[in-house]
């Protein structure tokens, strides 16, 4: 695979809704209620439910590992969570994410993956960054 | 009650072992929308050299939530979990995690710091085969907001 630092490798648009946050919260087990009850996320200052952290970054990340053709070739991932994802009830949010070739490591073998993870064109994770082995 | 910085530096000790499952693996696949068929199909993770299906690149926090419980639900660290707020969070695999992995987890709280009434805690979940082989590290940051916030 012939890459450059620049390259954008991938780009995908990840609708997510009210059952989408239900579902991840059973299979995490992270059953925060901001992420499903409106009583309980407007009541410590958010506008409404919103997506679990957790699911934005785990979601962004297969964008990466579809692109590299083997998950378990992503050897490190990080995300800094920089802001909410309300998530409407009827309707659902959509998240843009976007992955560049951040680095190159020809020594190691791997690239470093810069993942833009917007909502309405508001990035929503910083430092977003997948450390990818290259077959 | 405010966090309790003295929890800073704790080493806690090892979880009982988190058994690995097909069906777990493909529910929370589905669940972040991750449609490699490594994470479901044994024979194509074999094709790729894993001893059978593999876990999406955040499952990990699956296992690692398990052991942060001691210090969440711990009383005396004055963690109100109402304000937490998720900072940041990092996977470092050290190999995939597969199907029928059986994983120990031990939890440091790395750091925790107050500063103007918010509080950041650090820690970090070393995660292990049953047999000591090293697995994923998962460092997670949340700030706790102040009461009157």
């Amino acid at each position: 695979m012939s890459l450059t630092v620049g390259d954008e490798v991938a780009r995908r648009e990840i609708t997510v809704d009210r059952a989408r946050l239900v579902r991840y919260a059973g299979a995490s087990g992270d059953f925060n209620p901001i992420h499903w009850n409106d009583r309980v996320a407007t009541a410590v200052g958010l506008p409404g439910v919103i997506a679990h952290g957790m699911w934005t970054m785990g979601a962004a990340s297969s964008v990466v590992a579809d692109w590299i053709g083997d998950p378990g070739a992503v050897l490190d991932y990080q995300v800094r969570f920089t802001r909410p994802v309300p998530v409407p009830d009827p309707g659902a949010a959509t998240i843009e994410v976007t992955a560049v070739v951040g680095a190159l490591d020809p020594e190691a073998g791997t690239a470093r993956i810069d993942l833009t993870v917007a909502v309405d064109g508001v990035r929503v994770l910083g430092k977003a960054q997948a450390l990818v082995r290259l077959s | 009650m405010p966090v309790d910085v003295g929890y800073a530096g704790r080493q806690y000790p090892p979880t009982a072992a988190y058994e690995v499952g097909r069906q777990k693996l493909q529910e929370f696949a589905d669940a972040v929308g991750a449609s490699h068929q490594a994470h479901t199909d044994p024979s194509v993770a074999r094709a790729l050299g894993y001893p059978d299906v593999i876990a999406p690149p955040t499952f990990a926090v699956v296992v690692a939530q398990r052991a942060e419980a001691q210090l969440f639900e711990d009383p005396a660290a004055g963690i109100d979990f109402s304000r937490v707020v998720h900072a940041d969070e990092r996977f470092t695999h050290h190999r995939p995690i597969h199907a029928g992995d059986r994983l120990v987890t031990v939890l440091h709280v790395d750091s925790i710091t107050v500063r103007a009434g918010l509080a950041m805690i650090t820690t970090r979940a070393e995660i292990a085969s049953e047999d000591g082989e090293p697995v994923t590290t998962v460092i997670s940051t949340l700030a706790v907001r102040p009461e009157d916030s």
